[in-house]
C-alpha cells in the first residue's frame, strides 16, 4: 500500500454498500455498526440493533434468515463483535442460507473503547476465516471501486454473503438510538409480523 | 435408555409450534437431534457453541418463528453473557438441557459446571424447572413452553441425571 492509499471513510462506503436499507432486515451490531446502521434507517423498525451480548450479531442474523427465507437479511457489524463469536461463521457455512448477507465493517480497533487495536489490525483476516467456514460468496473492500461489486452481491448474491470493509479510524456518524431491546422488538416484530 | 419419553418430548415440542431446533450434540438429546434432522418442517441447526442458540432463537422470534436450545449443563457456561439479550429484549426462550455433574456423575470435571448451571441461569433471570421423572417430561415441556411463548419468560427445562441416566465418560 503507498503512501497516498485511499483509505475508506465508514460514514460514506456503509451507506454506498447497502443502499436502500428498506431492502432489508438488519441486525446490527454493537458501537459503530449499531450508530452507521442507525444513522442510515433512522433507528428504524426493519433494524435491531445490539447493545450488548457481543458476538450474537451474526447468529441472531441466521435465526432471522431461518424463519424469513423470503427477505434478504444483513448483519453489520464490527471487527471486534464478529471476532467474539468466530464459530458462528462456520453454523452460517454449515446451514447456508441464500438470503444471508453478513457485512463486516472492520477498522482493525477497539474504537469505542480506547481505540486498542484489534485482532485483525495484527494478521487475523476475517474473510479468510469466512472462506474457511464455507461461505461460498466472499467480497473484500478497500478501495470505492471495490463497493460496485460488493453491495450487488449484499443484496442480490446467493448467499450467503460476506463482505469484509476495511476503513479507516474515522469516527461513525453522530446518531441516536434506543438501547430498549424489548420496545424495539416489539417494533420490528410489528412492522414485519403486523404483531408485537 | 428407551426412547419413549424423547419421543413424546420432540411430538410435544412440535404441537407446540417449536421448528427450530438448535444443538450442541449430546447424548441426552440424541432422540430429539435425530427427529428434527429428518422432519421436513423443522429446521436443526447444529452450533459450535451454545452461545449461537441464544441469539439464534432470539433472531428466530424476530422472524416469527419458534426454536429451542437443546445443550448439556456444560454449555450453560458458555450462554452467560447472551443470556443479557434475552433478559433485557423479553425474548421468549426455551431451552432444554441435559444435566451433566448431578445423580451418579463419574467424571469429576462435569461437577462444577453441572453444579452451577442452576444458580448461573436464575441469577441472569431465567426459570428452571427440573425433571427427574419420564411422567413429568411432556407436561413440565408444555408448561415451560406455554411460559415462554405466552408470557415472554425464559424457561430452562433441566433433565436430570436420575431420567437420563448418569455417564461414565
Amino acid at each position: 500500500m503507498g503512501a497516498d492509499a485511499e483509505v475508506l471513510d465508514r460514514k460514506s462506503a456503509v451507506p454506498a454498500l447497502i443502499g436502500d436499507p428498506a431492502d432489508f432486515l438488519i441486525i446490527g451490531g454493537l458501537a459503530g455498526t449499531a450508530r452507521d446502521i442507525a444513522h442510515l434507517t433512522g433507528d428504524g423498525d426493519n433494524a435491531f440493533l445490539l447493545g450488548g451480548a457481543m458476538g450474537a450479531a451474526v447468529s441472531v442474523g441466521l435465526g432471522l434468515a431461518l424463519t424469513q427465507p423470503g427477505r434478504r437479511v444483513l448483519v453489520a457489524t464490527g471487527d471486534g463483535e464478529l471476532l467474539m463469536g468466530l464459530g458462528a461463521l462456520g453454523t452460517v457455512g454449515v446451514m447456508a442460507p441464500a438470503n444471508l448477507s453478513i457485512l463486516c465493517v472492520d477498522n482493525g480497533h477497539y474504537q469505542e473503547t480506547g481505540g486498542q487495536p484489534s485482532h485483525t489490525s495484527l494478521g487475523v483476516d476475517l474473510a479468510a476465516i469466512a472462506q474457511g467456514c464455507g461461505i461460498p460468496n466472499i467480497h473484500g473492500v478497500a478501495t470505492s471501486d471495490e463497493i460496485g461489486a460488493a453491495a450487488m452481491a449484499l443484496r442480490a448474491a446467493n448467499g450467503p454473503v460476506f463482505v469484509l470493509l476495511k476503513v479507516g479510524m474515522a469516527a461513525p456518524p453522530a446518531t441516536r438510538r434506543s438501547f430498549d431491546a424489548a420496545a424495539r422488538k416489539s417494533a420490528f416484530r410489528q412492522a414485519l409480523l403486523g404483531a408485537p | 435408555m428407551t426412547g419413549a419419553w424423547q419421543d413424546a418430548l420432540y411430538d410435544s415440542l412440535r404441537d407446540g409450534g417449536v421448528t427450530l431446533f438448535a444443538y450442541v450434540p449430546d447424548a441426552g438429546h440424541k432422540v430429539l437431534i435425530a427427529r428434527a434432522g429428518v422432519d421436513r418442517d423443522a429446521i436443526a441447526v447444529p452450533l459450535a457453541s451454545e452461545q449461537e442458540g441464544v441469539g439464534l432463537l432470539a433472531g428466530a422470534h424476530l422472524g416469527g418463528g419458534l426454536g429451542v436450545l437443546l445443550m448439556q449443563s456444560s454449555g450453560v457456561g458458555n450462554c452467560v453473557n447472551f443470556f443479557s439479550l434475552i433478559r433485557h429484549g423479553r425474548f421468549p426462550f426455551l431451552a432444554l438441557i441435559s444435566m451433566r455433574g448431578d445423580f451418579g456423575e463419574q467424571n469429576p470435571w462435569q461437577l462444577p459446571m453441572g453444579q452451577g448451571a442452576e444458580p448461573v441461569m436464575e441469577a441472569m433471570g431465567l426459570r428452571c424447572m427440573r425433571v427427574e421423572r419420564a411422567e413429568d417430561v411432556v407436561p413440565d415441556a408444555r408448561a415451560a413452553l406455554a411460559m415462554a411463548t405466552k408470557s415472554n419468560a425464559a424457561v430452562a427445562m433441566l433433565l436430570g441425571q436420575r431420567l437420563i441416566g448418569a455417564k461414565s465418560f
